[in-house]
């Protein structure tokens, strides 16, 4: 019961600090209070949260390290372009409908090659596991930055490799190639960015404190005690797999109806590696954790535009001092033994902290 | 005559795979880590050559030199900052302290040496090659294949048969019992990151030679192959890393020249997918069963 109740807790205060972050956001944004560069952040950070909390799931939750979130990503953001290409097409252009049905089929999209992909991801353990998802990653980037797409009266029209599709006169192109999208109809808000933030964060905590998510975090602990006691690992590892994946696919079509052009190179290596990075600061596991991170480490770098061509390395450097000083034993050792010191009720925090 | 060709040159492109998938195994197999700074550390030796030969003027055999001794200083001043301190950590703590290494490396290197991407001097090795009938074979492809079997069989003689070779095998086992046998793990760790430094600036070297233009963010890709060829040949395990590197630069290079330029890079993935379906543990890796 207690334990059930610290759950909550942790969801509710998840939940509180999502809804108040929007509030005074939004309030700031309406008064002009925002720069105009913070206020092009909101969106982006929203996606970031929604990825690196899917990415939570599978990394912190189930324990399986994904280095191709970021395809995810792609498949969502590319998804969700021609399918607002087909409905502007067809004459259908009210913004909310077009975003919604746009994350809905990135989703959906995301997640289903997700599952295709987990039956052979999860056949392999540990490092291997994680180069396949790196290089699915990098296969679905590299196939989408070679389709030109383009939709006319006919319907779709695509090609690999070279540019030359025949379309009617009325037909737009989609995406050609190496140059990505393009024309995209900017339909994203900060507030549809709060609303999926909010459904993943629900979707995610039911399901950590369901069965599934029990018998998920039993695996990830002992794969074969879990075994033992009947749970079949591999069922379990798969959904969260694919809830990672679709989360993903969602946090792109959010991404990509934001800009309106971009390219599939947007969604390489260096962004799952930027997104898992969000992860582990925030803590394997734990979403307030994550949302916290995710938000600093996007500001991070607007914040110490100050420092001109010194920016990255700064950001460089803080990372790393970031990661030492939350990893090393010795320095944790001794920043417990300062807050027992000042008030001795530090050490039930340290331990319900999830480092 | 077309096809030998393009598998002589893709042997001579899997060899600077190899030489740094070398490095990334030895390091993994030590130190249990994925060096994701290793990439970034070929780029600063492929600079310190460049600068060597045209800006300083130096014979190109100094100048390799002088790569190799920089990017072996760098390497164990890298460990001793940032990795040491995190010897007890978790390997995912690890993992992104080494991705802020390699921000750190690519924006010093940006700061430093400017984003514009700077020609590397491809004359420091023998022009031509030797022609066998219709089929010629260049210097650089031959010196580069050669560079990397003598590399891989020093190494082999040096994890197999030396007492230091013996301290680092027993540390990949097991740290706590290395350490009661009397072996400085500590020292091992610094040789072992000194090594595959070592072995990065040669490959910066043969890589710049091979692709003359460097820049900054030039050791990004050739680190995610190396990591990709390490994997494929069973990570941690020498020969393993050198039968991975050749066949990811055979395969890259065919599939460039028969089956597409641009999707390249999804095939060479794809079959690192089938392979590892079919031998879980890469190629020539051995597959350690958890004991209940």
């Amino acid at each position: 019961m207690k334990d059930l109740l610290k759950r909550n807790k942790n969801a509710a205060v998840s939940y509180s600090i999502v809804i108040v972050l929007f509030i005074v956001l939004s309030i700031m944004s309406g008064a002009g209070l925002l720069g105009r560069k913070y206020t092009a952040l909101l969106v982006p950070v929203c996606c970031y949260i929604v990825a690196a909390i899917g990415l939570n799931m599978n990394v912190g939750i189930s324990g399986e390290l994904n280095l191709g979130q970021a395809g995810f990503m792609s498949l969502g953001a590319f998804t969700a372009v021609i399918v607002a290409g087909a409905l502007n097409f067809h004459g259908v252009t009210a913004p909310a409908l077009v975003m919604l049905i746009c994350i809905v089929c990135g989703t959906v999209v995301a997640g289903f090659l997700g599952w295709l992909m987990s039956i052979p991801v999860l056949k392999l353990e540990g490092d291997y596991l994680a180069i396949v998802t790196l290089a699915f990653g990098q296969i679905i980037v590299n196939i989408i930055n070679n389709i030109y797409l383009g939709i006319d009266e006919n319907g779709l029209h695509f090609s690999f490799v070279n540019n030359t599709i025949q379309m009617q006169e009325d037909g737009n192109l989609l995406i050609s190639g190496p140059m990505g999208a393009t024309g995209v109809n900017t339909v994203s808000t900060f507030t549809a960015g709060f609303i999926l933030v909010m459904i993943s964060l629900i979707i995610v905590y039911h399901l950590m404190n369901s069965r599934n998510g029990r018998a998920i975090m039993a695996c990830r602990d002992n794969r074969i005690a879990a075994s033992t006691v009947g749970i079949n690992a591999v069922a379990e590892k798969t959904l969260a797999f694919v809830v990672s994946a679709a989360l993903g696919g969602a946090a792109g079509a959010l991404y990509g109806m934001n800009y309106s052009s971009f390219a599939a190179t947007k969604f390489d290596f260096n962004l799952s590696i930027l997104i898992l990075v969000y992860v582990v600061l925030g803590g394997l596991g734990n979403m307030t954790g994550t949302i916290i991170a995710t938000t600093l480490l996007v500001v991070l770098p607007e914040v110490l535009r100050f420092l001109s061509i010194y920016r990255m390395l700064i950001y460089a450097i803080v990372l790393i001092v970031i990661m030492i000083v939350t990893n090393n034993q010795a320095i944790r050792l001794r920043l417990k033994n300062l807050r027992m010191k000042n008030g001795g009720r530090g050490k039930g925090k340290e331990v319900s902290g999830n480092g | 005559m077309q096809f030998l060709s393009y598998l002589i040159s893709g042997l001579g492109l899997g060899s600077v795979y190899a030489i740094m998938a070398l490095g990334y195994s030895m390091v993994y197999g030590i130190a249990k880590m994925l060096n994701f700074a290793h990439g970034d550390i070929i780029m600063v030796g492929a600079y310190v050559a460049f600068f060597a030969i045209s800006g300083a003027g130096m014979p190109p055999a100094v100048a390799i030199l002088l790569s190799v001794l920089v990017c072996t200083v760098l390497g164990v001043v890298i460990e001793r900052l940032a990795y040491k301190p995190l010897r007890e950590a978790s390997s995912l703590a690890v993992l992104i302290t080494a991705i802020g290494v390699s921000y750190f490396l690519e924006n010093g290197a940006l700061i430093l040496w400017g984003a514009d991407s700077k020609f590397f001097p491809s004359n420091i090795f023998p022009q031509g090659g030797i022609t066998l009938g219709s089929l010629t074979i260049s210097w650089l492809t031959i010196i580069t294949i050669a560079a990397c079997c003598i590399i891989m069989i020093l190494l082999m003689l040096f994890v197999g048969r030396t007492n230091t070779g013996r301290a680092m095998r027993a540390c990949s086992e097991d740290k706590g019992a290395a350490t009661l046998m009397g072996i400085n793990v500590n020292m091992i760790i610094s040789l072992t990151f000194a090594i595959g430094s070592g072995l990065a600036a040669i490959a910066a070297v043969l890589l710049g030679a091979t692709y003359p233009s460097i820049s900054p963010t030039m050791g990004a890709m050739p680190g995610i192959k190396a990591f990709t060829a390490a994997v494929l040949g069973g990570i941690g395990s020498i020969p393993g890393a050198f039968v991975g590197g050749l066949l990811l630069g055979v395969i890259e290079n065919l599939s460039k020249a028969y089956i597409s330029q641009q999707l390249s890079d999804a095939i060479v993935f794809g079959v690192l997918i089938v392979i590892l379906l079919i031998k879980p543990a890469g190629l020539l890796g051995r597959k350690v069963s958890e004991k209940v």
